[in-house]
């Protein structure tokens, strides 16, 4: 049975066995990722562009070895080098790369909505990277595979995503991710970081960090994006720290079964402090492998459709 | 699609398959370096019990692992239906083993060739030795198996279809006629 979409644009409305596919699928690749030969022929032949308007480490490179590894042939784009910086569209740019014949197209972007809008000029399969504040839906499936591998199942599970609510794809992407499984969300942080309405999503509100380690299962912790303007929503970093971020002392003394995700990159010492985030609590490095194998599923969901 | 004749019945297939295990005994010597992969999906429960029979005919304990080798097929691009991946379930090493790939019907040999690739992967093995329960002929490719359980000529709007008490409640091998190729 395959996928319902042939692009991945977002978790908002992707049915649950579509969900389910992906993340089976991607235990395939966590086995061939263990291999000696961690390669497989599958997309022999594919020519897959990397479009990547907004700096990123972990999830290109991510995507790129999942490519790699799927025997696919890449391309890698970024804005600095591109004509875009010479006066091009976007719509133009993505037209002549199309005319080189491609098959998929891995994007990027700062503003929401371009992964959209490049299903309506190119056919090529979109698979969406992140969007501005909209969705990261590779990351939420990732988070979801590793949530998977330790609870085995969503029914009920209690989940807190913590941090710039406001500001993050991720956090919109695991929200209607983990609400279509069936997991309990909830989201924690300041005031001025939780979107107004939050609520009609499915979602419980919580201002309170003790609190929220003592009633959930896992911690999905977001990095206070600096560079986002976060600090505007906050009087300080320190501050943020005092109130909201997450210690080893607060995790013994509210719930020491907690399970602690990060997206990366960690701001130590704000978001999480150190302690926690080599602790025995986090499964953070565990996500970051896990992120190859569930690209290389989508890829190949879609590369095959 | 109807069914032309049962070909094996129960206890038929007992019997071929503890032909299969001595022969695959006697060929390697003994049990002491192979070891058995089945081929999902029913090629894995014929390896299960080609297992038992050999441990129970050497008193030896030897490694079963299961093999799934879409990844490996050639026909993603042609084939309208997205072929459904599993896991490939082998924890032991396979260099320098004698490797007994199983499965149950043997056809265009596209399949393994599909298992040549995957197995070449995972290390540098001896011997690959193929053993099948059913050989109905048409292969496309230059392969050929070393332990047969039948060899069943068919026609090429024919099809055998293996039952496994495992998935299909039944154990026996029967020849049906497909509507149409």
């Amino acid at each position: 049975m395959p996928l319902s979409n042939r692009h991945l644009l977002g978790l908002y409305g992707i049915p649950r066995e579509d969900i389910q596919l992906i993340l089976d699928t991607s235990s395939t690749f966590r086995e061939v990722l263990e291999r000696p030969i961690k390669k497989v022929p599958t997309l022999t032949g594919k020519t897959i562009v990397n479009l990547f308007f907004e700096n990123s480490t972990r999830t290109r490179i991510s995507f790129e070895l999942a490519q790699k590894r799927l025997s696919a042939d890449t391309v890698n784009f970024s804005t600095s080098m591109s004509s875009t910086k010479k006066g091009e569209t976007f719509k133009d740019t993505v037209k002549n790369i199309e005319a080189m014949k491609i098959d998929m197209i891995v994007v990027r972007h700062q503003s929401a909505g371009v992964p959209h809008f490049l299903t309506k000029i190119s056919n090529a399969n979109i698979i969406n990277a992140g969007d501005g504040r909209h969705e990261h839906p590779t990351q939420a499936l990732l988070d979801m595979y590793s949530i998977r591998e330790k609870f085995k199942s969503f029914e009920g599970l209690r989940l807190c995503i913590v941090g710039d609510i406001a500001h993050s794809r991720v956090a919109l992407s695991n929200i209607h991710g983990l609400i279509t499984m069936g997991a309990k969300v909830s989201v924690c942080g300041p005031p001025t970081m939780i979107p107004r309405g939050i609520e009609s999503l499915g979602v419980k509100v919580l201002h309170s960090i003790d609190k929220a380690i003592q009633e959930n299962d896992v911690l999905n912790v977001l990095r206070i994006q600096l560079e986002r303007k976060a600090g505007t929503n906050i009087p300080s970093v320190r501050e943020y720290h005092n109130y909201f971020g997450i210690t080893a002392e607060r995790i013994e003394k509210n719930n020491p079964n907690i399970v602690i995700l990060h997206p990366g990159p960690i701001n130590r010492g704000v978001e999480l402090s150190s302690e926690v985030a080599d602790g025995p609590y986090q499964i953070i490095l565990n996500q970051v492998t896990n992120g190859v194998a569930v690209r290389m599923a989508v890829l190949y969901l879609l590369g095959t459709l | 699609m109807n069914i032309k004749a049962k070909i094996i019945d129960e206890a038929g297939l007992q019997r071929t398959l503890t032909r299969l295990a001595h022969e695959i005994l006697e060929r390697n010597r003994g049990s002491e370096n192979i070891v058995l992969i089945g081929m999902r999906t029913r090629g894995e429960f014929i390896a299960r019990r080609i297992y038992e029979k050999i441990k129970e005919i050497d008193q030896s304990e030897i490694q079963l692992g299961i093999l799934d080798v879409t990844l490996y097929r050639d026909d993603f691009r042609t084939r309208l239906k997205q072929p459904e991946v599993s896991v490939t379930d082998i924890t032991f090493d396979i260099n320098e083993k004698d490797v007994i790939l199983i499965d149950d019907v043997l056809y265009t040999g596209r399949t393994v060739r599909a298992a040549l690739d995957a197995l070449m992967d995972l290390g540098r093995p001896n011997t690959i030795q193929l053993c099948v329960l059913v050989d109905r002929g048409h292969r496309e490719l230059p392969i050929k198996p070393d332990f047969v359980g039948k060899n069943i000529p068919t026609s090429i709007n024919e099809e055998i279809k293996v039952k496994m008490n495992e998935i299909d409640k039944e154990d026996s091998i029967y020849l049906v006629e497909t509507e149409e190729k």
